[in-house]
């Protein structure tokens, strides 16, 4: 009954967030959520942080949760709120990371009213988010928080939205304990053991295997991760990693071929093209990884491990599917190897190895730096020298990236020995993704270092979030590799466009070292290769928020590269190799 | 099962169980729309005494990878229950409703209520120049039976889309459905 109730909607609201272990939120107040606010400045359980934009709300939540494993939390008013927030909730979706987003809403009474600051939010989020909720009822809001998630953080993770009118969080509530089970929404996490032996018949008898590994294994914990490196080194197997898959396989171990795809290595690629048997876990068969769909691994059988059934035979066919999650599943078929009679081809394997360290030996992520003083850094020197110095000195090391060049860079020259430490927008491809993601990891993790590889054009979009930082203390260091071109685009317009550089060059950029001075921060710049270290150096000294512009080799593209519409073994090679052959096709050019 | 290489297109019946909350259409439609999978015919009605759960059956077509990828996609949806593909899973019975308006006199008049009357059709609304006929059954029946009239003074067309059930003892519940 209404008149036992003695908390209001937004009390409830907190209570049961604390009960999910929501520590940090990561939000901007309004109209519609001024109760809420209210509330929080009332309690200190739940720390508020304050973004500049919604945008950034969330992907802070998102670095928040990546680098953590838990579910991040996000409260935006309504209206413009909430659909600043739509771009961050769709990245989220995209890249399987889990959240929930509380957003304001007018009161249930002008609720299709066009009232001030109204939007149709469940409307607009209904694609962008795994589900969403309007909460209709104070009976209900307690359930629905709960529900939220546990929706967010089972099954493949996503985000969910509570849209919240004002009223209910106004009005008395009851509360409700956290729920166990969801009525309709349970997903299956342990593996069919039939098809886990189907897989262990057809791994023992490959000749040349592969295990292709994505961001399914992150989300399963770093449990999953150990499974994968204890199942690749009981088979001796050769294993990549797409994009959201990196950390999950030590980068230093030789059994790994580096990251496969667009700009993968030529040994992971020609290996997933010449394979007989694939193991593909957590991965999704994304374009970016498949390139042209009817050359994709032609002589291969498939193995897939999903926790997400609709990512099975969505791109590709394959011969045995399995529902699971990634540790379960790669736990289970360990098992099953060991416990399997059946030799494995030893021989073959080491054939196949063989093969591959030729592919190797084509150094395809090979650069040529000019060390003379005053040579011209070349963005992997940049990031090759970052990696060194970060690994050198030791400490816990988180990277998040914008998007574009500098990202494929990063992916390739930086090495991630464990999971949870390499965040970037990969399904999405969001640029302003990385300063405020970069947040949400130092919040996090307080005493670790934590770096935004960005470009030039990529910080610009969420550079605002320079002021959260300030605010909060956080030392985040931005590293721009600054080439003054929308690099990305630029070498697509080089590569299919004629070299017309339409509107791609970043025309009346900010003075960097300026810029975070006005923002409390320290700022730097690197213009050639002798003074790249220093800066290097002197940003990890230094103990506030970093911008170190380092202007690099404008010309420079992103290599190997298989063109849109190409296939894994008609990669193009960087200038430093002999021309291989491979063009762009009329059908390719249509493709992103 | 077809094999998920082969390219024909096939005609899919499917039923989906869900909770009968709002928005719940607008995620199934919104999933159609937005993966850009075809839908020939769509019903939805609570279905139990509570009216806790409503059946939504659509009618889709497209490659057998495209279909098993329509079921996957309707499965992980939170709100849904259980997805059966009648077309596959055995025989189903499956029937619409039509009121179709035929305008005319004369000659013409008395036709279409022979042909009415052979497709089994019943008049619930007459006048001295129309009938409004209702007729259920098979979606070709159906197409068959408004085909005939369009000679013979057809004017307007209203149809339920299809309901569709599983033939024999085989039922489809609102219970945990696992492999999403």
């Amino acid at each position: 009954m209404a008149a036992e109730w003695t908390q209001t909607g937004a009390e409830i609201l907190l209570r049961a967030l604390k009960d999910q272990g929501v520590e940090v939120i990561f939000g901007y107040p309004g109209g519609a959520v001024l109760p809420i606010y209210d509330a929080l400045f009332q309690q200190n359980a739940i720390r508020h942080i304050l973004v500049r934009h919604e945008q950034a709300a969330v992907h802070a939540a998102e670095g928040y949760a990546r680098s953590t494993g838990r579910v991040g939390c996000v409260l935006v008013t309504s209206g413009p709120g909430a659909t600043n927030a739509v771009t961050g909730l769709l990245d989220a979706l995209m890249d399987s990371v889990p959240l929930v987003c509380l957003t304001g809403q007018v009161p249930t009474h002008l609720i299709g009213n066009d009232a001030f600051q109204e939007a149709d939010t469940t409307g607009i989020t209904r694609p962008a988010t795994k589900h969403n909720y309007l909460v209709k009822r104070s009976e209900d809001l307690a359930r629905i928080v709960h529900e939220a998630f546990y929706v967010a953080s089972h099954g493949r993770p996503g985000p969910v939205v509570i849209d919240l009118p004002k009223d209910i969080v106004i009005n008395k509530a009851p509360y409700t304990e956290p729920t166990v089970q969801h009525v309709s929404y349970r997903p299956r996490t342990e593996p069919d053991a039939g098809a886990i032996a189907q897989a262990v018949a057809m791994l023992k008898q490959a000749k040349r295997p592969i295990i292709y590994a994505g961001g399914g294994v992150v989300n399963a914990g770093p449990e999953a991760s150990e499974a994968l490196a204890a199942f690749a080194r009981a088979t001796g197997f050769p294993i990549t990693n797409t994009l959201m898959g990196l950390g999950t396989f030590p980068a230093s171990d030789p059994q790994f071929l580096g990251m496969l795809g667009m700009h993968g290595t030529y040994e992971a690629n020609l290996a997933m093209h010449g394979c007989d048997v694939m193991l593909a876990v957590g991965a999704r068969f994304d374009d970016r990884v498949t390139g042209r769909l009817n050359a994709f691994s032609q002589g291969s059988k498939k193995i897939h491990i999903d926790i997400d059934g609709s990512s099975i035979n969505k791109n590709v066919p394959v011969d045995v599917p399995i529902v699971a999650d990634a540790g379960k599943a790669l736990n289970a078929l360990l098992a099953a190897w060991q416990a399997s009679d059946a030799p494995a081809d030893k021989a073959a394997l080491t054939t196949w190895w063989r093969q591959i360290d030729v592919w190797r030996g084509k150094d395809s992520l090979k650069f040529n730096q000019d060390m003379r003083p005053g040579g011209i850094i070349k963005p992997q020197y940049a990031i090759k020298r970052l990696y060194e110095i970060t690994k050198a000195r030791g400490k816990e090391t988180f990277i998040t990236t914008e998007v574009g060049q500098h990202q494929m860079w990063a992916a390739q020259h930086f090495g991630f020995e464990k999971p949870n430490r390499w965040m970037t927008s990969g399904g999405l491809g969001t640029m302003g993704y990385g300063l405020p993601a970069a947040m949400g990891v130092q919040l996090a993790h307080p005493d670790a270092l934590v770096i935004d590889i960005a470009g030039e054009a990529s910080i610009l979009m969420n550079i605002q979030e320079m002021g959260t930082l300030a605010q909060y203390r956080l030392p985040v260091k931005v590293f721009i590799l600054n080439n003054q071109y929308m690099g990305m685009v630029r070498q697509w317009q080089e590569l299919l466009h004629g070299s017309r550089y339409s509107e791609t060059y970043s025309n009346a950029l900010p003075d960097f070292i300026k810029l975070a001075e006005s923002f409390h921060a320290t700022g730097m710049r690197a213009t050639s290769v002798d003074e790249l270290d220093g800066v290097i150096n002197a940003m990890l000294d230094c103990p506030t928020a970093v911008i170190a512009d380092i202007a690099v080799d404008q010309a420079e593209n992103c290599f190997p590269m298989i063109p849109s519409g190409a296939a894994h073994n008609e990669m193009l090679l960087g200038p430093d190799h002999e021309p291989s052959g491979a063009g762009v096709t009329d059908a390719g050019m249509v493709l992103v | 099962m077809p094999s998920l290489t082969d390219t024909t297109q096939r005609s899919a019946t499917i039923s989906v169980l869900v909770d009968n909350e709002s928005g719940v259409l607008a995620r199934v439609i919104g999933l159609f729309s937005g993966r850009g999978y075809n839908i020939d015919s769509l019903t939805v009605a609570p279905v139990d005494a509570a009216g806790r759960h409503s059946r939504i059956n659509i009618v889709t077509s497209g490659t057998s990878m495209v279909i098993e990828q329509i079921k996957a996609q309707l499965d992980r949806l939170v709100p849904v229950h259980c997805v059966s593909d009648l077309t596959m899973e055995g025989p189903h019975v499956a029937r619409e409703l039509a009121l179709v308006k035929v305008v005319g006199t004369g000659e013409q008049r008395v036709e279409a209520m022979r042909i009415a009357d052979s497709f089994r059709a019943r008049v619930v609304d007459t006048t001295l120049g129309s009938y409004v006929f209702e007729l259920t059954g098979a979606t070709d029946k159906i197409d068959a039976f408004i085909e005939l009239m369009r000679d013979l003074g057809l004017s307007e067309v209203s149809r339920s889309g299809i309901a569709a059930l599983a033939r024999g003892t085989r039922v489809i519940q609102a219970s945990p459905s696992l492999g999403r």
